[in-house]
């Protein structure tokens, strides 16, 4: 499965605000660590702001923090507000036809799916935060390249 | 429900409290479960204690966490020896805290008790098995550090 650009790009954004919760950080700040424009992370905030997830703060200094509950708030929810018809949708839709070997296919794809959902479902920021943390201290090592 | 009165709760074991008797553990038992699930299964826990919680047998631990003489969490595990070719390892099979005492460490406290039982019986692994649209509990064991691990469970529908 793919997660879409701007999927990615909110879920970097909500774990920066929410790794400090009353801190204000800047746009442009979260834009130049990810690479990415501020005219297309401001589009991503604004989606984040409009579903309460985070607020604008305005004046010198402003920015935006988190707004959300870092225990109740799970990647599933973040996910689906940038993907709203289903995870994946980067690639190309499975055909869903009524052969045997389509059939078979969904099957096979909707236990993928439920899998999928329900890890996305059952990881709050919380939890993401410390992963990180726990990333941080014991990095795992680099898949190797090429097989 | 804040976190300074989370710390008047404690888990306690073995399952019999100096307060508290055996039948009234039960009883408890089984209207928190049916609180939460809306189901009241009179017999499937009086045989679930009599296998656990009656502290007759090793491995085997009901533990109860208790504020005043009233029972607001539980969680049952046990050591399983080969299950699934998997060598000895604890598992967790039963865990619920009353709704109004969520979220103040009830649960995180039996789970670290009962992980601490299996580490002192020698095992290193602790596992559970849920619902995959279970996500409240899903969530809490996640937030303990549970993560996905090597066993796929299946099922099907037989005619």
């Amino acid at each position: 499965m793919k997660l879409q650009k701007n999927t990615l790009l909110a879920l970097y954004s909500v774990l920066e605000f929410a790794a400090e919760p009353t801190r204000h950080i800047a746009a442009a700040a979260i834009a130049e660590k990810y690479g990415v424009s501020q005219h297309h992370l401001a589009k991503v905030l604004s989606e984040l702001a409009r579903a309460g997830v985070v607020e604008s703060v305005r004046g010198v200094g402003g920015g935006y923090r988190f707004a959300g509950n870092l225990r109740r708030l799970t990647l599933m929810d973040i996910i689906r507000l940038f993907e709203p018809d289903g995870l994946g949708t980067e690639a190309e839709p499975t055909p869903s036809g009524t052969t045997p070997v389509d059939l078979a296919l969904d099957a096979v794809l909707s236990e993928i799916d439920q899998f999928t959902r329900a890890t996305f479902g059952s990881i709050t920021l919380a939890t993401m935060l410390r992963l990180m943390q726990r990333q941080q201290k014991s990095p795992r090592p680099a898949a190797a390249a090429g097989a | 429900m804040g976190r300074e009165r989370a710390r008047y709760w404690k888990a306690r074991w073995p399952v019999v409290h100096p307060r508290l008797d055996a039948d009234s553990v039960l009883q408890q038992v089984i209207a928190l479960d049916a609180t939460v699930t809306g189901l009241e299964k009179q017999s499937y826990w009086r045989a679930v204690y009599r296998r656990y919680g009656a502290g007759l047998h090793e491995h085997r631990h009901f533990l109860v966490a208790v504020s005043g003489k009233r029972i607001v969490g539980f969680l049952i595990g046990e050591v399983r020896d080969w299950e699934f070719g998997s060598p000895p390892c604890g598992w967790v099979f039963a865990i619920d805290v009353m709704p109004e005492a969520r979220q103040s460490g009830i649960g995180a406290q039996l789970l670290q008790a009962v992980c601490t039982l299996f580490r002192r019986e020698g095992v290193r692994t602790v596992r559970t098995m849920l619902s995959s649209d279970n996500t409240l509990i899903l969530s809490f064991f996640r937030s303990q550090g549970m993560m996905a691990g090597s066993l796929i469970p299946l099922e099907m529908d037989l005619d």
